[in-house]
């Protein structure tokens, strides 16, 4: 089990110094996101794609920095998720004048300190065993704050309700407004993903993922190296958390946040495809739209048969069937696909 | 302070055990399909729940017991085979963790599936044993305990005997062992792995209806798996005994907590309990108590 994931055949080029044409997609696709999807959007669009959409792709981006990146695989996201929700809450709720920008960065760095607990056991442990005693933070954590009301303000069974949304002055209200807090920060924290896994510290993530050993003969501080990289997925996938409890759903009990969550995580990366940024986006807006076309596509097909009973078994078994599919057919997920139909066009044109 | 009940700390240690066992029973699961692929079957919780719901379903239509057994059984072997086929062969040669991975969508499949055709309602299923206590001594024992450990004794013993005495235990002790050599002495490891499955699948039956049994055959039958886990962990994850002893450990340690240590959590420890045990322990020993000692190799 030295090589606990296939080295994706897709990976970045990272002697490569990002030219200007690396950000030229990027920038056209937030421009679009900024500018015209508000214009365009019906309510709908925001609250029920977009908004899941963003805090998943972002729950996804922080997940892969540990899985896909530093090879260590965790089933235990929604906790972290959990924790950020939570602490960001008890934050603005407990510390008078805390602006909500501080809020989420303390429940971020709260979740990186209870990451970095539970990321202890990966300094002995590897693979299976590793994601098994990630699922004991899935428990503990879901656990604590359904067990211990304080950390919901004393509400029943662990319900809190999202404050306003305000961040420098500005209150973002409404849909569209929680769309645009919710890609203002999904913006600001892909871009340093982004930059983690081109500098110095994204390769020693990949070097412990393909071979700790050698990694160590190298000088790579591997114990460092993963303990940090449980800290920095803990973060951003703690500050998804913060997205999905207030931008998305508003109200949120701890029951939200359960081991399906974690496991729709971890599923988004494997389709999306592991180690890459744009993966968990791609693979975030397979999850968030498919069972969506199901519905539809199954009230067409069956009719009446097809009731809401039907649809959730029907989307277990799809989904299942996506992820093996996937592993078999396309390990790289949705990244690599979109590279491969892209470079057959390109030669097409270049043919003609 | 008054002197320690011994009396109650025998009946809680004894009702723990006994819960153990079951526990044992699902882990066993696990053992038999990891000591011969490698691969961490995440999927036996869905197949336990597939198999337990398929036969109370047969049961319901007036199909009388052994052989809704035959037919269910015989539906898992078919569900090994095409596992194998359809999930296994091609991700041959993977590395393990997505083997893992892949057992994750096989889990959300067959709970899927399971609940499709048989529906989602809960089931109760009676298999004729009273779950009365009856008295050894001033501590209490439920029949129903003393039954299930009975069958696991007599399913871990079966299972030995076939490993040791037939011709195709040999060949899962041969794929094992060494899957290379295997190969090389003309085993066909398609036909091991498929029929190794099916072995699981029969003792994912036997766990579910005693489980069905016990709580009802639904959905969170599913979910045992993650009681099997740390029990996994803690016995070694390719190791019949181990997966035997862990089991006891943790169905004795987790009924003791919650009864003596409980009280200052608040209660509902059990959810997590049984993987700090395991945690701790793991740190102090990796491979677990039965595990076979891996030396990491580059």
């Amino acid at each position: 089990m030295s090589v606990l994931l296939d080295t994706p055949a897709s990976a970045p080029n990272l002697s490569r110094t990002p030219s200007l044409k690396t950000w030229v997609w990027p920038l056209i696709v937030l421009v679009v996101a900024f500018g015209l999807v508000p214009a365009f959007g019906t309510s709908y669009l925001f609250e029920g794609i977009l908004l899941p959409f963003l805090a998943l792709s972002l729950a996804g981006v922080g997940l892969n920095l540990l899985t896909g990146y530093a090879g260590q695989v965790s089933l235990g996201s929604a906790a972290f998720m959990a924790v950020g929700a939570f602490a960001c809450f008890n934050f603005n709720l407990r510390v008078d004048g805390l602006p909500l920008f501080g809020s989420i960065i303390l429940a971020g760095l709260t979740a990186a300190a209870v990451g970095l607990v539970f990321g202890l056991p990966s300094l002995r442990l590897r693979g299976f065993y590793l994601a098994v005693s990630t699922l004991a933070a899935q428990f503990f954590v879901q656990w604590a704050l359904t067990k211990f009301s304080w950390f919901s303000n004393e509400s029943a069974s662990g319900v809190i309700d999202a404050p306003a949304l305000t961040l420098f002055g500005f209150t973002f209200e409404g849909a569209v407004g929680r769309y645009y807090f919710a890609l203002t920060i999904v913006t600001l924290l892909t871009f340093l993903a982004y930059r983690l896994v081109v500098s110095e510290v994204g390769r020693n993530f990949i070097a412990v993922r393909d071979n700790e050993t050698a990694a160590r003969i190298i000088g790579i501080p591997v114990l460092r190296t993963k303990l940090f990289a449980f800290a920095i997925s803990s973060f951003i996938i703690g500050v998804a958390g913060v997205l999905w409890a207030f931008a998305y759903l508003r109200t949120v009990e701890p029951a939200g946040f359960n081991l399906d969550r974690s496991f729709q995580i971890l599923f988004l990366i494997i389709i999306g495809g592991l180690a890459t940024i744009r993966g968990a986006f791609y693979g975030a807006a397979l999850i968030v739209v498919f069972p969506l076309i199901l519905s539809r596509l199954g009230a067409l097909v069956f009719g009446d048969l097809f009731d809401s009973g039907v649809l959730d078994m029907a989307q277990r078994i799809v989904l299942g069937a996506l992820i093996i599919l996937f592993l078999i057919l396309e390990p790289d997920g949705l990244a690599a696909l979109f590279a491969r139909i892209r470079e057959k066009i390109r030669g097409g044109f270049l043919r003609s | 302070m008054t002197g320690f009940d011994w009396l109650f700390f025998t009946e809680v240690l004894v009702g723990g055990l006994l819960s153990g066992v079951m526990y044992s029973l699902v882990a066993i699961g696990f053992v038999l399909i990891y000591k011969t692929s490698g691969v961490l079957n995440f999927a036996q919780g869905a197949m336990l729940l597939f198999a337990a719901l398929t036969f109370v379903s047969l049961t319901e239509r007036g199909i009388n017991f052994p052989l809704a057994f035959v037919i269910t059984f015989a539906i898992m072997v078919a569900l090994g085979i095409a596992i194998e086929r359809a999930v296994l062969r091609p991700l041959v040669n993977k590395p393990p963790i997505t083997l893992f991975m892949a057992t994750l969508g096989l889990s959300y499949v067959l709970e899927g599936a399971a609940q499709l055709v048989w529906g989602t309602q809960v089931h109760g299923l009676d298999l004729g044993i009273e779950d009365l206590p009856f008295d050894i001594g001033g501590v209490f024992i439920s029949q129903f305990d003393i039954f299930a450990a009975a069958v696991a004794l007599g399913l871990v013993v079966a299972l030995s005997l076939f490993f040791r005495y037939t011709r195709i235990g040999l060949g899962f002790r041969a794929v094992a062992d060494d899957q290379f050599a295997a190969l090389a002495v003309g085993l066909k490891l398609n036909w091991i792995w498929a029929s190794v499955w099916a072995a699981a699948g029969l003792v994912a039956l036997v766990a579910g209806l005693l489980w069905g049994a016990r709580s009802g055959v639904q959905f969170s039958l599913s979910l045992i798996v993650l009681k099997a886990l740390p029990v996994l962990v803690l016995g070694g994850f390719d190791s019949i005994l181990g997966a035997i002893v862990g089991g006891l450990l943790v169905g004795a340690t987790e009924k003791l907590a919650e009864v003596y240590i409980g009280e200052y959590f608040g209660g509902g420890i059990e959810s997590w309990f049984a993987y700090a045990v395991a945690l701790v322990f793991l740190l102090i020993r990796p491979a677990g108590l039965f595990g076979q000692k891996l030396v990491e190799r580059v």
